[in-house]
């Protein structure tokens, strides 16, 4: 275990490296959700004018916020693992005694850190800005977040597998599957708004379910654990998911041949 | 009489990509404190041999013993004691030498990695450039810390694809005279992969000959040369792959 334990960090390590090495890389992390935040809080404000319904509560700042959690934490996960194709760096890493769940582990350590970097400026601007604070939901923002950082996890394992099958020429991906998932996901909207066989979908997805508590929470202020409880359920369902796809494409790519040859 | 111990042994080793098969019955063993050539020209199933060795690779049949245990179903265990440098794999560009080094050291659990560094890097001169990013340093410094890196972890069994490919003569030597001299203070096991043929006759005592993903030939530069009355291992090369 504790061999296990400095593998992880030493990838750590190498990704607070490159962190280090470009600032703006640094500043990037936490420049587009707050420009996000400040885009939609004006927006908010626009309309809490004519339609104050919509934007009681701060409410689409908040999902604004939460949903950027979701993207953050799969973009931190993808990229830190884009990284090391780029670099031409993934056939070291198979050829060292680091296990693949332990990279799994590293990448969403990474990730978790990330998204926190990135978020944090952007909710802690959005009180003295717009006179909202997602800190206000107290504890279930907690399982808001976990819960989309989560699912941004589970959704960068598939592509990561889909980018080790496949090659760069798949990393399009990386920035198009999360918008697939937003539609149907009832961020700013609630579900009866979908078309039937929208919410058919929608009701298979654990965002479905954070965003529909958030706004039983901001607007009607009632806490709904059930809602909280199929999200993670979801969750767990897409995180065996995820992990069974990169697994089976490190084995694929083994019997292809992929993983000396992954790169630019 | 002292017995000669097999630190890797390959057995009947073949991989197929769909109907192409890029090695085919690969079978021979690497006695332990031996520095192994694989020599053979492009196509001849080096790198995939080389890939096998490191797990990055699934054989479609055969096996591979490594320190004594199956390779496959002991393989974190087996890569702790190993490691490679090919010119198809990078390190990390934006990261400095030192702390590309800090990153493997770590990832193999050396036990003191500032000191293996330091030590290292004054026997392979990085001094000047320890701290610069990779991106930013000559083929010759690449070389060089690539070379650092496959030594980190002290490995007992070490893999060189084409190290000292598109590098001058005065470097090629240089890295020669370093490698043999870590085989003859460790007793490590080396592969060395090269189309350099005077380069492997001067650096291994064993030679192993590919064409078309087998096994042609083996034996020392010398047992070669006075089999194939041949005066250096490159006529020997083209002699046995002609035959073929």
């Amino acid at each position: 275990m504790l061999d296990s334990y400095v593998r992880i960090t030493a990838l750590l390590l190498r990704y607070f490296y490159l962190l280090r090495s470009s600032w703006p890389r640094l500043l990037e992390i936490a420049y587009w959700p707050t420009i996000q935040m400040i885009i939609w809080g004006f927006t908010s404000d626009y309309f809490s004018h004519s339609s104050p319904e919509l934007t009681a509560g701060g409410i689409l700042i908040s999902a604004v916020l939460i949903w950027d959690s979701l993207f953050r934490s799969h973009i931190s996960y993808t990229l830190s693992f884009l990284e090391e194709m780029w670099s031409r760096n993934l056939a070291n890493l198979f050829v060292s005694p680091l296990r693949s769940w332990e990279l799994i582990l590293a990448l969403a350590t990474i990730s978790m850190i990330r998204t926190l970097i990135g978020m944090t400026p952007a909710a802690l601007l959005a009180i003295p800005f717009f006179g909202v604070s997602v800190f206000e939901m107290g504890l279930p923002l907690l399982g808001f977040f976990l819960n989309l950082v989560i699912t941004g996890w589970a959704i960068s394992q598939v592509v990561t597998g889909i980018l080790l099958r496949y090659g760069l020429g798949a990393e399009s991906l990386t920035w198009m599957l999360p918008f697939l998932l937003a539609p149907f996901s009832c961020i700013y909207y609630p579900m009866e708004t979908l078309p039937e066989w929208m919410q058919s979908v929608a009701q298979f997805l654990s965002t479905t379910y954070i965003f529909e508590g958030m706004r039983s929470l901001i607007l009607d202020g009632v806490w709904q654990p059930m809602l909280m409880w199929k999200a993670c359920l979801l969750n767990l369902l897409y995180l065996m998911v995820g992990v069974s796809v990169f697994l089976f494409a490190i084995r694929a790519a083994r019997n292809r041949g992929l993983l000396m040859q992954s790169g630019e | 009489m002292t017995e000669k111990v097999s630190a890797v042994i390959v057995e009947k080793l073949s991989k197929s990509f769909g109907s192409f098969t890029a090695v085919r019955d690969l079978s021979f063993s690497l006695e332990k404190g031996s520095l192994t050539g694989l020599l053979g020209g492009n196509g001849a199933g080096k790198t995939t041999t080389i890939s096998m060795l490191l797990g990055l690779l699934k054989p479609s049949s055969g096996g591979i013993t490594i320190f004594g245990d199956p390779f496959h179903q002991n393989r974190e265990k087996i890569l702790s004691r190993m490691n490679f440098c090919s010119p198809y794999v990078d390190l990390p560009q934006r990261l400095t030498v030192r702390e590309n080094l800090s990153v493997f050291a770590r990832l193999y659990q050396v036990f003191d990695p500032m000191q293996r560094i330091e030590e290292l890097a004054g026997e392979f001169k990085l001094g000047d450039f320890i701290d610069k990013p990779v991106r930013r340093l000559s083929s010759g410094q690449k070389t060089r810390v690539t070379l650092v890196k496959a030594l980190i972890n002290k490995p007992e069994f070490l893999l060189l694809d084409e190290p000292t490919a598109s590098l001058s003569p005065d470097v090629s030597i240089w890295i020669r005279e370093r490698l043999k001299s870590y085989r003859d203070r460790t007793g490590a096991t080396i592969l060395f992969a090269s189309h350099d043929m005077r380069e492997v006759e001067m650096l291994c005592d064993r030679v192993l000959i590919m064409n078309q993903g087998s096994l042609i030939d083996q034996g020392s530069p010398g047992e070669l040369m006075e089999r194939h009355q041949r005066e250096s291992l490159e006529e020997v090369f083209l002699s046995v792959s002609e035959e073929k």
